[in-house]
């Protein structure tokens, strides 16, 4: 597994401003994920998180400080940019799963594939092959409505590695599901984890669900305390 | 390019294809657009009916003299040596019977209104044989044609269809005499058709008017030049004297009326699209409260903002489209070719039918297009500034 830095957070502050007061959620957080991770972030409500995980993800910049993703900092890209930079590099997991429910599975999963120029039947290829990985492929045709909690899950995942990004973000991907759908999602992405050698970084609150990532780090009030879990 | 015009496509049809999830607050929007169209198209056929009557009146071929300075006959007078003076100017059609000149009365009797049972005025013409032989398109088409000399009316079969009292052998009182409907007649689509027609000098006997007209119609040699007559007349001190072409006198006739019509009917529309507007808006913001965590996660899958935009503003200008769409349907369901009747130049009523022409369906769609942008419009900018981490951690 590759060793390199995939992403850095030097001196990164972030804070917001409600109504006239200033909260501050970072105050000079320093970290690194590398190349091939499974890194599990853990830590009470209002934490600091899922606002981490929008600074990550592009979706959020930091007030000061630097964000490098390969070295190069993303927090200078203008909105298209970063919106052009999350479609080649990252897929997203939600709790909820997102999926739009006026469209099939296999639509669901097609969505990113939209960005890149690709025939319709590369694309069709693509989605085949993301259903099967997640082992959904008999389930193409079928609403999101008509599928289990853990099934628009999996189409999620399916949705998320279709175009083949460098990591996944995954924002408590377990919180809406049973314990025995919520190990098969993590399998899964294990799986992703281990087998394809995607860096995936996960928002938890289940410590067992963050047993199954190679590195945890527990964040409380903005700071990080690290606990290793790859042995 | 060719990626941004798929993530359009793909938004657009989503967005459609999730309609259903807003189909009440969807459907008021359509049905408010129709309505405003609908009332729109109305009124704007009934302009174009009442234009296109009082053309199809006027003729190229023949002139309408009337006193100097008088808008229409009813102000007129002209009296019999000056019919005889203008029957000898130039450019004038003559005949075997001498030139062909008819020297009308038109003086205006009570009816009433079939729809409303209201009392209106309407017109009675006092007509030669020359004068009919100058009508194109005059066919009794019922009874027989008055005979001079008698207090017999022919009537118009507009004014049968919307006045009552005029049905074929009834007896009629206009002042101190009794007439007899003796015939019905058609006039190829023109205001004659909302006229009662009888013998001039009956007519000027009974109405005690001695010998006097109060409209000249000529017949042109080269139809549209009445320049011989107006150079005649104006050399002649005698005959103080207005010409026009009959079909220049019946536009100026309608243009008041029409143009009253128009302008009424647009300031109503528009206000009632101020109305649509609000419901169109209110359903486009709905739609994208509604929408947000699709609208965030297609952002942060990569979409860019302009799909998000443009998705929303297509949805809005679907739905007008379809309200322009209904609005038309029923304004031709509902108004085309009804017939109405409405006060003329000459202060009588003239009988006209709705006609929805394709330029007043291009209006209406156009009006329901821009209610649909303008509604569309802001509601598409906050769906393209819908922040991304709305995402995140968002309960469904």
């Amino acid at each position: 597994m590759s060793q390199k830095q995939l992403f850095e957070l030097n001196n990164v502050n972030k804070s917001f401003t409600k109504g006239k007061e200033e909260i501050t959620i970072f105050n000079g957080l320093n970290m690194s994920i590398k190349e091939g991770e499974f890194l599990a972030i853990m830590g009470p409500s209002g934490s600091g998180k899922t606002t981490l995980l929008n600074l990550l993800g592009g979706v959020d910049r930091p007030t000061a400080g630097d964000i490098l993703f390969r070295g190069s900092p993303i927090n200078n890209l203008s909105e298209g940019q970063l919106s052009k930079w999350r479609a080649e590099h990252i897929g997203f997991i939600f709790q909820f799963y997102n999926l739009m429910p006026m469209l099939n599975a296999a639509r669901n999963v097609e969505l990113p594939l939209l960005l890149k120029k690709l025939s319709r039947s590369q694309r069709r290829n693509s989605v085949d092959t993301a259903l099967k990985l997640v082992g959904l492929e008999a389930r193409a045709g079928h609403q999101p409505s008509e599928l289990s909690g853990g099934q628009q899950q999996r189409v999620a995942i399916a949705r998320a590695i279709v175009s083949d990004p460098t990591f996944l973000l995954c924002d408590e991907p377990t919180g809406d599901l049973d314990r025995a759908t919520a190990v098969e999602i993590l399998e899964i992405l294990q799986l992703l984890n281990r087998e394809f050698g995607k860096t995936i970084v996960m928002v938890t609150h289940d410590p067992a669900a963050a047993e199954y990532a190679s590195r945890c780090l527990h964040l409380d009030k903005g700071e990080f305390i690290e606990k290793d879990l790859a042995a | 390019m060719g990626s941004l015009i798929s993530q359009i496509q793909a938004v657009v049809a989503m967005n459609l294809r999730s309609l259903p999830q807003r189909i009440w607050m969807s459907l008021a929007t359509l049905f408010a657009v129709a309505i405003v169209v609908a009332v729109l198209l109305a009124f704007l056929s009934m302009a174009n009916g009442f234009q296109q009557t009082v053309k199809n009146t006027g003729s190229e071929s023949l002139a309408v003299i009337l006193r100097a300075g008088s808008q229409a006959e009813l102000n007129s007078v002209i009296t019999r040596d000056q019919v005889n003076l203008l029957s000898e100017a130039p450019g004038i059609v003559r005949g075997d019977k001498g030139p062909k000149v008819s020297a009308e009365l038109y003086v205006t009797v009570d009816g009433i209104k079939r729809s409303s049972q209201t009392e209106v005025n309407l017109p009675l013409r006092g007509i030669s044989e020359s004068g009919i032989s100058l009508r194109e398109g005059f066919t009794i088409i019922e009874g027989r044609m008055f005979e001079p000399g008698k207090n017999e009316i022919v009537v118009g079969s507009s004014v049968l269809r919307e006045f009552s009292g005029f049905e074929l052998g009834n007896s009629l009182r206009f002042g101190k005499t009794t007439w007899t409907v003796v015939g019905v007649f058609e006039a190829g689509a023109s205001v004659f058709a909302s006229e009662l027609w009888t013998d001039v000098r009956t007519l000027q006997s009974q109405f005690n008017r001695g010998s006097s007209a109060q409209v000249i119609r000529v017949a042109l040699q080269q139809p549209g030049d009445i320049g011989a007559i107006t150079e005649y007349i104006d050399k002649e001190p005698r005959l103080n004297m207005d010409v026009k072409t009959e079909a220049e006198y019946y536009q100026e006739q309608a243009k008041a009326m029409s143009d009253m019509i128009f302008f009424l009917g647009w300031p109503l529309a528009i206000a009632m699209a101020l109305g649509a507007l609000a419901g169109a808006l209110n359903t486009m913001y709905n739609s994208v409260a509604q929408r947000a965590v699709e609208i965030a996660t297609l952002r942060a899958i990569g979409f860019r903002g302009v799909s998000a935009f443009l998705g929303t503003l297509v949805e809005s200008l679907v739905l007008a489209f379809i309200g322009g769409l209904l609005g038309t349907l029923a304004a031709f369901l509902l108004f085309d070719g009804i017939s109405a009747s409405t006060l003329g130049g000459s202060f009588t009523q003239i009988v006209f039918s709705f006609e929805l022409s394709s330029d007043a369906f291009v209006q209406g769609i156009t009006l329901a297009m821009i209610i649909g942008l303008v509604g569309g419009f802001f509601p598409a900018l906050k769906a393209s500034r819908v922040p991304v981490m709305v995402a995140f951690s968002v309960d469904p």
